[in-house]
């Protein structure tokens, strides 16, 4: 393959692989309350100026770093108790315009408060970590990445909490029965779901720039990977984000050419609901009536 | 620590409504700590729902004491922090964790971390099948297994009271019969009280110490499993066999 081909898969991977985080935040929520929520993106992208002030202050990127996660998780919380909370029952529409109400609320506060235009949003990741194939960033965006979500199923697969998470999740009524507190249990899932979303903001930012609309288009994608590995499975969303990132990056080099790689989102979405609406790995649902 | 007059659970006036339905109109029972106690009834007399209001899972209006504590007005769970375990109407596994991680779920609040791992092994040691299907999704076991399942997980909380909804429900005879001398043996081993709602009345008196019929939400009889065993009389009208 040529060095042209090859780069682009593994530039690929590295979007790929922050479509593959947020596709994973949404599966989280949609696991939790059985739907997407359309404010994801802009979630992140609110924590990812947040991460901008405290870099304007001069504080170190890491601490900064950790900073803003802690942020976004706190920031996931609080919008779950107060804002999700109280439309949690009513009909699925009414919970559909909150998330789009906080989207548009998150979008004008950031452009309120930071103005529209595009900053530049600088990486960690030093100038060691090139080579042939990927950019510094790349690389370190794709590290990241996995150690993200290392820890997510390291605490969903090993921890009490994690799995009284699963559990809630699953079956709330069940879960109350063992004690568990369901409600706690779905703000952390916001609140988790929010911090991922933060960091794949802050992985992002130094490719698209920061802007307020910075992750309309990154939103598009992950959700085509969260529907394209089953919008309930969380190990498929995380390879559709992966195979995302690459089908986008081979076809918009070679093929399509960039100013049709969103629509490639689009179609994507399309045919997996008329082809296969579960996805490559999410269950079919089957009940007996 | 008991209440005054030894009574684990003490029920009064006890009514519970689905919305606008009225399901349970005033009940009154109580419930002596280690015994068995069969709440019986056909179809719609207001078993499930007792359960159920024991757990603050449906709206009730009256008093609800446990170890001479009010729980009426708690939440599910805290209910399960006081001790008391329910295995539901449906079993209520979690269908797609595997039968271990249930088992784990069942000791959720339990501090003492350490000894849960030591229950798990006691609950497969009163259910060897489940041991073959530890690393199995809950929802792929058999219905026997199933109900294994949730009365092991309902047991991990270590309850001092277990509330058991229909345990026979969808089981072949010799399944029954072997949950139902495990049972047996595990109030009396372990002194777990249990409150069993069963329609198999024949099956539930056989274990129970004492039992309550239930007729349209109202407390109709009770006694000593014995005593209502033994009127031909009330097994005729209320029980059916």
């Amino acid at each position: 393959m040529s060095q042209a081909v090859l780069h682009q898969i593994f530039a690929g991977l590295a979007t790929g692989g922050i479509y593959a985080s947020l596709a994973l935040a949404l599966v989280m929520i949609y696991q939790a309350t059985h739907l997407v929520n359309f404010a994801q993106g802009e979630m992140a992208m609110f924590c990812t100026y947040i991460a901008w002030s405290l870099l304007q202050t001069g504080m170190g990127y890491w601490p900064a770093f950790l900073l803003t996660v802690g942020f976004g998780f706190v920031l996931g919380v609080v919008i779950e108790r107060v804002v999700i909370r109280p439309v949690e029952r009513s009909s699925v529409l009414s919970v559909v315009v909150v998330f789009i109400g906080l989207l548009a609320i998150l979008n004008s506060v950031a452009g309120w408060i930071y103005t529209y235009t595009i900053k530049p949003f600088p990486s960690p990741f030093p100038e060691a970590l090139a080579n042939p194939l990927m950019s510094p960033h790349e690389l370190g965006s794709i590290l990241v990445t996995l150690v993200v979500l290392v820890l997510l199923y390291a605490f969903f697969r090993f921890t009490p909490l994690g799995l009284a998470m699963r559990a809630a999740a699953q079956n709330p009524e069940s879960s109350r029965l063992v004690g568990i507190r369901v409600g706690w249990m779905l703000a952390l899932g916001w609140g988790l779901a929010s911090a991922i979303g933060a960091v794949a903001g802050m992985m992002i930012a130094p490719v698209v720039y920061l802007d307020p609309n910075m992750m309309g288009g990154i939103l598009l994608y992950a959700f085509a990977a969260a529907l394209l590995g089953g919008i309930d499975n969380p190990g498929g969303a995380v390879l559709g984000g992966f195979i995302m990132g690459v089908l986008e990056n081979l076809l918009g080099a070679f093929v399509i050419g960039n100013d049709l790689k969103l629509a490639l989102a689009l179609v994507l979405i399309v045919g997996v609901l008329v082809v296969r609406p579960s996805g490559l790995f999410g269950s079919v649902q089957v009940s007996r009536v | 620590m008991s209440a005054a007059n030894g009574m684990l659970l003490q029920v009064r006036g006890l009514h519970a409504a689905y919305g606008a339905t009225r399901v349970l109109h005033g009940i009154d029972f109580g419930m002596a700590s280690g015994s068995v106690t069969a709440l019986l009834g056909a179809n719609g007399a207001g078993k499930t729902t007792t359960l159920r209001a024991l757990c603050g899972m449906v709206k009730t209006v009256g008093e609800v004491s446990f170890e001479g504590r009010r729980i009426e007005t708690r939440a599910t769970e805290d209910v399960v922090r006081q001790g008391i375990a329910h295995v539901p109407d449906g079993r209520g596994t979690f269908a797609h964790l595997t039968t271990e991680e249930n088992l784990r779920l069942g000791a959720y609040t339990r501090k003492d971390k350490a000894r849960v791992h030591e229950d798990i092994e006691r609950m497969y040691g009163y259910f060897p099948r489940l041991r073959e299907r530890r690393r199995q999704q809950a929802g792929t076991l058999s219905g026997g297994e199933q109900q294994m399942l949730a009365v092991s997980r309902a047991l991990m909380l270590r309850p001092k009271l277990l509330l058991l909804d229909e345990p026979s429900f969808g089981l072949a005879p010799l399944v029954v019969q072997e949950l139902f001398a495990i049972l047996r043996a595990i109030n009396r081993a372990e002194q777990v009280t249990m409150l069993v709602v069963e329609q198999n009345a024949a099956l539930a008196l056989e274990v129970a110490d004492h039992a309550y019929v239930l007729e349209t939400g109202r407390v109709v009889l009770s006694g000593t499993a014995q005593e209502i065993k033994s009127d031909d009389a009330v097994r005729r009208s209320y029980l059916g066999y």
